[in-house]
């Protein structure tokens, strides 16, 4: 990965990144400096911060959350179409099932983006390159069935978490928010049988189909972020577990947390090739 | 008020996310929640309400605005943990360790939201429901698994077609927080019924877009586990 490189995978999710910074002379000097600073491996790392300042800011429009989401889509449904392609890697029977359903959705998730975006007079992104391993992280990703469960799951709780975090932002416009909360029910519908295909391994490792504090279910310190931030049990200053019979467990469990769009953009980061 | 600028609309012609399944007439609607023959029936009697925008004398009314909206979402997780606590008190026959494990969890979860609307309410918060689940065999699987199911896709399509309607973006969160573990439970309890129907084309359009009704039909729907009546004629409807 060098900095040109990753100067157009951000021109390729988002063509107006020089506009959100000065320009692209200022965001060539930030990254050269950065470069010359900071070994390879730290790049994703200022590069989230570099998407902190950009995209932070309040006044993100109704296009951007739908192209921010369109990405989020195009990852997982390139990730299911090639899973669901890969010779050998998902058992014959219901579990091909399931993973044809759930690739099914995301690809009507992409068309579905894009309508809505060009209705709305905006620009569609274009799909970046994917690195469905994380840069070796998952490096048998569509050779190891319990590998590609493991960023399935990750992929679906993340959905649902960035989903969430920007129902705010589309809070002016009914149809477009009514049609991201049925797209996000539905990805938690994903998350839930992803998890119960993980549970049903019989790994050692419990994984239920709602996520309790920030538990990864045994996949690893690699998706913590995807969880962190999960743990709460105080939600509107009012402490769940506190109530009768309600442990901080179920407390947790009983609401999913929202993540920022830079938050999640971290987490997809190491996806991107 | 919202605002909406005109431009900013998309029609359904136009863009097919935003497609309400046309197919979900009301009678589908209830056929497909298993109420089968009675559905006319309930048809013709929510219809009288339709017209009638005075509060029947005997109904309790959720009231107006976003804690009006906060008090339908009480309802239905009055209604919902009402059902899971039964169903752990008289669990059905055959009912497997794990299944009694989640199940458990999902009561727990059901409690917890409705203790929070209720405690989020305060002085506005309308009073306990007194659920009917007559129609419920609790000593037979598939009795309870499928009334499990008809209260979990119901609450997911419930706050979907509720978000729209909250003018506060704190409780459009609290909301989104919610309806993503219902569908965690509806994808449950749907696979419990047969493994793989989690987001089957009953749940999910051809579009990948989960169900979003408006209050009216889910409280009609949601009349038939209650015994108490509920009046929803002064909630918000855009």
């Amino acid at each position: 990965m060098n900095i040109n490189n990753i100067i157009t995978e951000i021109e390729k999710i988002d063509p107006e990144v020089y506009d959100r910074m000065d320009s692209r002379r200022t965001a060539m000097k930030g990254f050269a400096k950065l470069g010359a600073k900071l070994a390879l491996t730290a790049v994703p790392l200022a590069l989230g911060g570099l998407f902190k300042k950009s995209y932070g800011q309040a006044t993100t429009s109704i296009v951007d959350v739908l192209n921010y989401a369109l990405t989020l889509e195009y990852l997982e449904s390139e990730f299911y179409t090639m899973g669901y392609a890969a010779a050998g890697l998902i058992p014959a029977g219901p579990a091909q099932g399931a993973i044809m359903t759930i690739r099914d959705h995301e690809v009507a998730h992409v068309a579905a983006l894009k309508a809505t975006i060009a209705a709305l007079n905006g620009t569609a992104v274009d799909k970046p390159d994917f690195d469905f391993t994380a840069g070796g992280a998952f490096a048998n990703v569509f050779t190891n069935y319990d590998t590609f469960l493991a960023v399935a799951q990750a992929f679906e709780d993340t959905g649902v978490r960035a989903y969430k975090g920007q129902a705010a932002k589309l809070i002016s416009n009914n149809d477009v928010l009514t049609a991201a909360l049925q797209i996000h029910s539905v990805e938690a519908r994903h998350a839930s049988h992803i998890r119960q295909m993980r549970q049903a391994r019989n790994t050692g490792v419990t994984n239920k189909p709602w996520i309790t504090g920030k538990d990864t279910g045994g996949i690893g310190a690699a998706v913590q972020p995807v969880y962190n931030g999960e743990e709460i049990t105080t939600q509107a200053n009012i402490n769940i577990a506190g109530f009768s019979g309600i442990s901080a467990n179920a407390a947790s469990e009983a609401f999913d947390e929202p993540l920022t769009m830079e938050a999640v953009l971290d987490i997809v980061t190491p996806f991107l090739a | 008020m919202k605002k909406k600028s005109a431009e900013l609309l998309i029609t359904p012609e136009k863009a097919s996310i935003i497609e309400m399944p046309k197919a979900m007439h009301r009678r589908n609607f209830l056929v497909q929640l298993g109420f089968g023959a009675s559905a006319a029936a309930f048809l013709a009697a929510c219809k009288k309400d339709d017209d009638n925008n005075n509060k029947p004398d005997d109904a309790i009314d959720l009231g107006s605005g976003d804690p009006g909206i906060l008090n339908y979402a009480y309802a239905l997780e009055q209604l919902e943990a009402a059902f899971y606590t039964q169903v752990i008190s008289s669990p059905f026959s055959g009912i497997t360790a794990s299944e009694t494990a989640l199940l458990t969890d999902i009561r727990d979860h059901e409690i917890a939201h409705r203790e929070f609307f209720k405690t989020a309410l305060g002085s506005a918060a309308i009073p306990a429901l007194t659920p009917n689940f007559s129609s419920i065999n609790f000593g037979d699987r598939s009795s309870v698994l499928g009334a499990a199911k008809t209260f979990e896709d119901l609450g997911v399509a419930a706050y979907n077609g509720a978000g729209k309607l909250i003018q506060s973006e704190d409780y459009l969160l609290l909301a989104g927080k919610i309806v993503s573990v219902e569908a965690r439970h509806a994808a449950y309890i749907r696979d419990l019924i047969s493994n793989g129907s989690f987001a089957d084309n009953t749940a999910v359009d051809a579009n990948g877009l989960d169900k979003a009704l408006p209050p009216s039909e889910v409280l009609m729907a949601a009349s038939g586990f209650l015994t108490s009546k509920i009046y929803g004629g002064n909630l918000p409807t855009a």
